[in-house]
């Protein structure tokens, strides 16, 4: 056996960390030393994967059991390396936010270093069912930080959360099995790299039930319509660093099992079943973002924005082709980045003011120049503006989804792809409505005066922020640096 | 410097002055504001210096994203957006304009901002804006013009919000945000028929291109979809009402983005589309009736406003109006473009003098309020009398006379009712114009800010002098030529110059006779106008109650029947409730975390069980 690949030692980083904060260490700092190591060691990672060659590097693997075909294995191509990327930036950014009145530090810490154990984890394993099990490792934590430090009905948030990630997690576990046990009898295996070939082959052929537990599974865990109520619920009442972590990044390990299994192993059910998908998407975009509209609190507004941009991502995975697929991975990461700013920002003025409620706010960009100039960066890239990641993602997604099935026809006929990418740049307009709303609910007109006096945001806070923020803007600004890595590992059928 | 790299630096500029101000901002005023003219000033001198040089072909374009590459070799996979640069006759008069405003504006602000709030703030959203708009400018393709279209759309969202803590303006501001990005889905929806058609989105390979479009129809739709990005940017029906709102940002803003540059915008990326645009006559129907209507309706509107800045805007949304309207009859886009020329410096003037008149009255806008402020501010009165006779084509020694008369002329020989909207237009602007100037600077004062008015500093007074030349020597043939190439129309008939002429005079009569004798208050009253045609009422109940409507009744939905149904009622009947639920309500947190170790073990148990 070879030597244990780096993304081993990335994984296993949080978790000695979250070990050593259990057993009595400065939480604070070892919690922040370890994030920052974390984050060097992704870039190191990237800086030494080789684009040329491509495909999946830093291979380990110690099998657990060679009967089934399972092993705990790690490795990375360039869609999990940037995914990886997202993932230790966010864990820097939560990490740093966390502010120091915490109750029960130690154990709050712990439960942040395993969520980023259990993503990183997922993004960095090849083995289906470790990427399954690091998932549900995520999950735990993330409940316990909702049902403890949350705010509001936390019990109920934490509950309806617990059954609908629950359940999904079970969907797509059905789901895994089937997929599985659709391989040759004898040779099964869970090593997504060989299933992956395998469908390329035709060896493995799983039915189309398989492909609709995988989309429900997957599709719960990303708030897909009409799945998506537990989301802003559960992220207005968690605390900041949880909302960061899971709007921000958890939520991705979804898309990113639809990047990684489903398109390449089920083209066929994908087409067979695209309207379905189309129309569930369309709720996100559509119907999902109406309700955002609607929302009279900034952290459910927040919450309901980020269930509307998922329809995107599910825009970019229906396309299946080069251009959509790459918008996805590139908005994947954008998104991750910029909630996570927008819950930071909004967790430091919920921190200031103890509410979040539209109709009590106003003015603040007068105390807290700073906090609203850096809200207003995250809120303009969360609305697509050109300049940060989230606009070439987006592009990217309706240059694909557009001409997903050839030109145009002489009629003035569509199909349902054009029809929903219509409806997705519209989502554009829709988009602007709610966050310009917040932004000037918030941050602008006359000012009441009980928040005359309120401090602006901490400069830790304001690095934490500056940090996701420069890394939208370097990817916008040159996409071709994060496409290099995304575009040559997806795998089209 | 090379006449290659001379558009990179002419692009950078004010990208990196505006990085560097919001930076370095708060260490004093002087910096922040000494940078960004410096900034300006520098862009201005290269963009003349690049006008006086010949066309070249061969610019620097990077590949700011390009699939060949990431695909590798093999690949048969083609998509690439690039960023580079046109240089061409066009581009290089609209850097002119541009940068040469820019400059006079921003000098001008250092006084009209001495005293207000946000000074380096302000300073680093106008150096945004110049990018922008040199962005727009100098793209070679249509993602390019429009990553730089929504960046003028948030450097004009930025400026417009100056004075956020106001609720009029952080209404203002939103709204022309919001409209522009309607205008902005047509947009890109364009961009993307273009696309899946030819497969490219760079402007010199699209007309070769066009040839492969299905239909003529769907050719047709493209440019249509397109030019909704110019009704959104540059204010035509219906989505205008924006541009009279805007007016909530500092008057120099309003001189510089929303009447002399940004505005124009839209019709400077319709000049750029222009060979495509003639090969789709339906576009160029579709684009002459909005213009048309824009430049007859935007005119009643303005009759009848009360804002000093408010009657300037309806006027601006008419001069685009007639822009947009050159585009559609006249065969080359000079025509467009030279009115468009003139305009930006009349406008300016106009909006700057405007400017000089708020900060005299002590920031009263309401022109009921002034009067006889003639003597006070001699320098203000002349170069606004200027700027006003060239807005209304008074005829011979304006600039707008040349320009505005050619656009009719020409819309003469294709629609009768194109040419006569857009000559009633000619009256109505003399109308508008003309009161404007009675009221505020002859008669009688209306307020004690009236009486004490006085002059503006030098350094705002200065641009006055400045625009003032071009506003009138401009329109002249020997000096346009300089500028651009026209043609004029061969079968006008004699008495259309004349009566475009008396339109003017009869204007100016009219106006006159009624507001002579220094009324109070306006004498004409027609709610109809005043109202705007009840078009931002009829929007208001749209927002009101089909969009907050429907978004409304949604969240209601998604509460009570898409949440209610699957949790409350759903979840009652999954096999998890019963025993999980009980559990999990004594608060017993650990329970979650059994809940899920107990699916661990289950999952292990499973393996082991099918192995």
């Amino acid at each position: 056996m070879t030597a244990l690949s780096p993304l081993f030692y990335l994984t296993l980083l949080p978790l000695v960390t979250a070990l050593f904060i259990m057993a009595g260490s400065n939480a604070r700092l070892t919690a922040r030393v370890s994030s920052v190591l974390m984050l060097v060691l992704s870039l190191v990672l990237l800086g030494s994967y080789r684009t040329a060659e491509g495909g999946f590097q830093f291979l380990s693997s110690i099998p657990v059991s060679e009967s089934l075909g399972l092993s705990l294995s790690f490795g990375a191509d360039g869609l999990s390396l940037a995914m990886l990327l997202l993932a230790t930036i966010v864990t820097v950014s939560a990490v740093w936010v966390i502010p120091e009145t915490v109750e029960r530090a130690n154990f709050f810490y712990a439960c942040v270093m395993l969520i980023s154990t259990g993503v990183i984890g997922a993004f960095a394993s090849t083995d289906l069912l470790f990427f399954y099990a690091f998932h549900e490792v995520a999950l735990i934590p993330t409940f316990l930080l909702i049902g403890i430090w949350g705010s509001g009905d936390r019990q109920a948030a934490a509950w309806k959360a617990t059954i609908y990630l629950g359940l999904g997690s079970f969907v797509l576990l059905i789901g895994i099995m089937g997929l599985y046990l659709s391989g040759p009898a004898g040779m099964r295996t869970f090593d997504m790299i060989t299933l992956r070939e395998w469908a390329e082959t035709g060896l493995l052929n799983p039915p189309d039930w398989v492909y609709l537990t995988l989309l429900f599974g997957f599709g719960s865990l990303v708030s897909l319509f009409p799945l998506h109520t537990w989301a802003p619920q559960a992220y207005a009442s968690a605390p900041t660093p949880a909302s960061m972590l899971h709007a921000g990044v958890l939520k991705k390990f979804g898309l990113y099992g639809m990047l990684r299994i489903v398109t390449p192993v089920f083209p066929e059910a994908m087409q067979t079943y695209l309207n379905l998908l189309l129309v569930l998407l369309v709720g996100n975009i559509l119907y999902v973002g109406l309700v955002t509209i609607a929302q009279k609190r900034l952290d459910w507004m927040l919450g309901y924005s980020s269930v509307m941009h998922m329809g995107y991502i599910f825009l970019g995975i229906a396309g299946l082709n080069e251009l959509s697929l790459s918008g996805a991975g590139v908005l994947m990461v954008a998104h991750g980045l910029s909630i996570a700013a927008l819950f930071a920002l909004s967790g430091a003025l919920r921190e200031r003011t103890g509410t979040l409620d539209f109709a009590e706010l106003g003015g603040l960009g007068k105390s807290m120049p700073k906090l609203g100039l850096l809200f207003g960066f995250a809120a303009m890239a969360s609305i697509g503006l050109p300049g940060f990641a989230n606009f070439p993602g987006e592009l990217l997604i309706f240059f694909g989804a557009m001409g997903a099935s050839g030109g145009l026809a002489p009629g003035f006929q569509l199909n349902g792809l054009q029809i929903t990418t219509i409806i997705a740049v519209w989502g554009v307009v829709i988009s602007a409505v709610y966050m310009l709303r917040a932004y000037r609910k918030v941050f602008f007109g006359t000012m009441p005066e009980r928040w005359a006096g309120l401090a602006d945001i901490s400069p830790v806070t304001r690095y934490s922020v500056v940090l996701l923020l420069a890394a939208l803007m370097i990817i916008g600004f040159f996409p071709q640096l994060l496409l290099q890595y995304v575009t040559p590992s997806i795998l089209l059928p | 410097m090379t006449p290659q790299t001379a558009p990179w630096f002419i692009l950078l500029t004010p990208l990196v002055v505006a990085a560097v101000i919001l930076f370095f901002g708060k260490i004093s005023k002087p910096f922040s504001a000494g940078l960004a003219i410096a900034g300006a000033a520098f862009t201005c001198v290269l963009s003349w210096w690049l006008f006086a040089m010949p066309d070249f072909t061969d610019p620097i374009r990077i590949e700011w994203i390009d699939f060949a590459r990431l695909l590798g070799p093999e690949s048969t996979f083609q998509f690439a957006v690039p960023i580079g640069v046109t240089i061409d006759g066009l581009s290089k008069l609209m850097l002119v304009v541009v940068t040469t405003i820019a400059t006079l504006v921003f000098t001008y602000s250092v006084g009209y901002m001495a005293k207000e709030e946000g000074y380096s703030r302000y300073f680093a959203g106008l150096s945004l804006f110049l990018f922008s708009m040199l962005g727009i400018v100098l793209a070679d393709n249509f993602v390019m013009m429009f990553i730089f279209w929504e960046l003028v759309g948030v450097s004009s969202y930025i400026l417009i919000g100056h004075y956020f803590t106001r609720d009029s303006a952080a209404e203002a501001c939103k709204q022309a945000f919001t409209v522009n990005r309607i205008g902005d889905f047509g947009f890109m929806l364009g961009i993307l028929t273009f696309w899946l058609v030819t497969g490219t989105v760079v402007f010199a390979e699209l007309e070769a291109g066009i040839g492969a479009f299905p239909s003529s129809g769907w050719l047709v739709a493209a440019c249509v979809l397109v030019f909704c990005g110019t009704v959104g940017k540059s204010a035509q029906m219906p989505l205008h009402v924006w541009l009279p709102n805007s007016m909530e940002g500092p008057t120099p803003v309003s001189s510089l983005l929303h009447a002399a540059t940004m505005v124009a915008a839209g019709v400077y990326m319709l000049a750029r589309i222009f060979p495509i645009l003639l090969a789709a006559p339906g576009a160029l129907e579709v684009i002459g009736w909005i213009g048309g209507i824009t430049c007859f309706a935007a005119g009643l509107m303005a009759l009848q406003q009360d804002d000093i800045k408010r009657i300037l805007a309806y006027s601006t949304i008419s001069q685009l109006g007639y822009m947009v309207l050159g585009i559609a009859v006249a065969p080359v886009w000079g025509v467009a473009m030279f009115h468009l020329l003139t305009h930006a410096c009349f406008k300016c003037l106009l909006f700057l003098c405007a400017g000089s008149v708020i900060m005299g009255m002590h920031h009263e806008q309401n022109i009921w309020k002034m009067g006889a402020i003639k003597n006070k501010m001699p320098f203000t009165f002349v170069a606004m009398v200027i700027g006003g006779l060239a807005l209304m084509g008074f005829p011979w020694i304006t600039s707008g006379y040349y320009s505005k008369d050619l656009i009719i002329e020409w819309a003469w020989g294709v629609g009768p009712g194109w040419f006569w909207m857009a000559a009633l237009g000619v009256l109505l602007t003399a109308l508008y114009t003309t009161r404007l100037l009675w009221v505020v600077f002859m008669g009688g004062p209306r307020s004690e800010a009236a009486k004490k008015a006085h002059e503006s500093p030098i350094i705002m007074v200065a641009p006055l002098i400045i625009l003032a030349i071009p506003s009138i020597i401009l329109g002249f043939p020997g000096i346009q030529q300089m500028f651009l190439a026209i043609d004029h129309p061969h079968d006008v008939p004699g008495w259309v110059p004349w009566m475009l002429k008396a339109f003017v005079f009869l204007g100016i009569a009219i106006v006159i006779a009624i507001y002579r004798g220094a009324p109070a208050k306006d004498p004409i009253v027609i709610p109809f106008f005043a109202n705007r045609l009840y078009i931002d009422n009829l929007y208001a109940w749209i927002v009101r109650w089909v969009q907050d409507g429907t978004a409304t009744a949604s969240g209601f939905f998604d509460r009570w029947f898409v949440d209610g149904l699957c949790v409350q009622g759903g979840a009652k009947f999954t096999w998890a409730t019963g025993f999980v639920l009980r559990f999990l309500q004594t608060g017993n947190l650990q329970a979650y975390a059994l809940f899920f170790g107990a699916g661990v073990i289950a999952l292990i148990y499973f393996l082991i069980a099918i192995s």
